[in-house]
């Protein structure tokens, strides 16, 4: 839904922020503190909750984004698979060191604005995104243009 | 040359859809391990389809990825009407043929300009594209026009571009009724768009000739995405149903997803072999307008896969006008079910190339499924082609020139991360 929102918002939000860590705009540059994280997605291995914590340190402000990330599901669908259904998968969560269960992130880190829904409701994103220009001292976007 | 040893270790690469890395190793000149990582940690959505009501499926695989939902949408629904006996109507399947034209537009534009497109101006990304620049000023408005017509195409047919709302075993829960002349006109603004873009592919790109065997579906009486016969550039013929007798899973240990080869070799799905193979069934006004492009196929080089993509968007946009412009849409019911047990396959052509689901169904509660995605299909051609392209260049490039080339090349295969980490029947991997 970000890219469908950036044929729309491209020149304001280029304005407004700087992608400091977006993988599918440009290449990662590591190291860069954020003024507001965006995480999408559950939380399903170890190396992702550590992974999680250092995105909680490094930022000001952190926004779940989508079902997954608010709710967990359907990521979690592996929660409540039946034994033998458990079984069936056990030896891949094994090989790439998969966590027990799969976590929703404000299990792990404490989040600031939830974007729920699958896709995120785009209007509810915008909404939040005006509130944080606003925060960080930018004129918010006018939506009804 | 043969003093040649490196290790390249790329963790990250950017502007693909999902996490994948990359490790290869030179050893004397020579290559001796490309392994094309699939990073993204598995849902176990395979195993998550039993026990749902076959109605609701399609909605549930299509979490699988939100690039490709309508993808997984178009296709599990085709396996589910299958599996319950259901033939939809004439006017259900003009309808899904606009919501996968719209779903090409929109997809390809995402690759060709978001992810593709500053490697040709030497950017890392789309953002920094200078509006003082005419050439890139022009081809940053042309990004945000086409992806956004590719978008409204699909929420006019099918009411959402991710994750449709209208689309339903059976046919459609709503028919659109409201006048497209708007959507026709914005349709035919963006073609000179699509033929710079295609000009522009085919005049900068890097090369690669490395020949592999073609694989698409091809339409029995015309272009399509939705039916046909699945064919191979060695002349095979293979009905739908029986594409998993000849295409073999292949485990590889250190990838999340599953690969697959025909006939004991690698193999690519996508736009390229599409248009290598079905060039003849474009429509003719993409045809007439890029023929001079068109003779460049067939193409054993990857890198013709971004120009594909192109043609395929001209194509979209052509046929799309077409029934735009013929049809007068009316409400009509959804075909109800003819059985409540059956085993139904559905095969489509994804953005990335074939897609394959498979559902069986037992007394109305799917039982079993199973899901082949486009780049868990490429993913040993994808490794070959890396292994290519370092020993032809390993000596007239450093090291970081060749990252960046292989990175362009990945791109070019448009790898989606997300679908393919999702599909793993785990009885192929205990062995």
């Amino acid at each position: 839904m970000f890219t469908i929102l950036l044929d729309k918002y491209f020149f304001e939000w280029r304005e407004r922020m700087e992608f400091v860590e977006a993988r599918i705009l440009r290449r990662s540059r590591t190291g860069s503190a954020f003024d507001v994280a965006f995480v999408e997605g559950a939380i399903t291995a170890d190396s992702q909750i550590q992974r999680l914590k250092k995105i909680r340190d490094m930022s000001k402000v952190l926004v779940a984004i989508g079902s997954c990330a608010c709710t967990g599901m359907p990521a979690a669908i592996r929660n409540d698979f039946t034994t033998e259904q458990k079984q069936e998968i056990e030896f891949i969560l094994d090989r790439f060191q998969y966590s027990d269960r799969v976590r929703k992130i404000d299990e792990i880190v404490k989040v600031d604005k939830y974007i729920p829904g699958c896709p995120m409701s785009t209007d509810a994103f915008l909404l939040a995104l005006n509130e944080l220009f606003v925060q960080f001292g930018h004129p918010p976007v006018d939506l009804k243009k | 040359m043969h003093d040649i040893d490196f290790d390249i270790n790329l963790m990250e690469i950017s502007k693909i859809e999902g996490h994948a890395g990359l490790q290869v190793v030179v050893r004397g000149g020579i290559v001796q391990d490309v392994q094309f990582k699939i990073q993204e940690y598995k849902r176990f959505y395979t195993q998550g389809m039993t026990g749902k009501k076959p109605e609701i499926l399609p909605q549930f695989v299509a979490r699988i990825c939100g690039t490709c939902s309508n993808a997984h949408l178009l296709a599990s629904t085709e396996a589910v009407e299958h599996a319950l006996g259901i033939q939809i109507t004439p006017q259900a399947h003009l309808l899904r043929q606009l919501m996968v034209n719209g779903l090409m537009i929109r997809d390809h534009a995402l690759h060709l300009y978001i992810f593709s497109l500053p490697d040709l101006f030497d950017l890392d990304s789309l953002i920094d594209f200078d509006e003082t620049d005419p050439m890139q000023k022009q081809f940053l408005h042309d990004a945000l026009e086409v992806k956004a017509v590719g978008n409204d195409l699909q929420v006019y047919i099918a009411g959402r571009s991710v994750h449709a709302l209208f689309i339903a075993v059976g046919g459609f829960t709503q028919i659109p009724t409201t006048d497209p002349a708007t959507l026709i006109s914005k349709l035919q603004s963006i073609r000179p768009a699509v033929i710079r873009l295609a000009k522009l592919f085919v005049e900068k790109q890097t090369k690669l000739n490395h020949p592999t065997t073609y694989v698409a579906l091809r339409g029995l009486t015309g272009w399509s995405f939705l039916d046909g016969n699945i064919i191979t550039s060695k002349k095979e013929t293979i009905k739908e149903a029986a594409f998993r007798q000849h295409f073999d899973n292949v485990v590889i240990p250190y990838s999340q997803a599953t690969a697959y080869t025909y006939a004991g070799h690698s193999y690519m799905v996508g736009a390229l072999s599409r248009i290598n193979m079905n060039k003849d069934q474009l429509h003719p006004n993409t045809r007439h307008d890029l023929a001079d492009i068109l003779e460049l196929f067939p193409s054993t080089d990857i890198f013709m896969n971004n120009v594909a993509q192109a043609i395929e968007i001209l194509h979209c946009i052509d046929e799309s006008v077409d029934i735009l412009t013929k049809t007068k849409f009316a409400p009509e019911q959804r075909v109800k079910p003819t059985k409540s047990d059956g085993i139904g396959i559905g095969v489509i052509e994804a953005p990335r190339g074939l897609l394959f689901y498979k559902v069986t169904v037992s007394n109305g509660t799917v039982t079993d499924g199973q899901v082949v995605v486009p780049t868990g299909q490429n993913q040993i051609n994808i490794e070959k082609d890396i292994g290519k392209l370092v020993e032809d260049n390993l000596s007239s490039m450093n090291q970081a020139e060749l990252e960046y080339e292989i990175e362009k090349l990945i791109r070019a295969y448009d790898p989606c991360i997300s679908c393919a980490s999702h599909f793993l029947k785990v009885k192929w991997d205990i062995r």
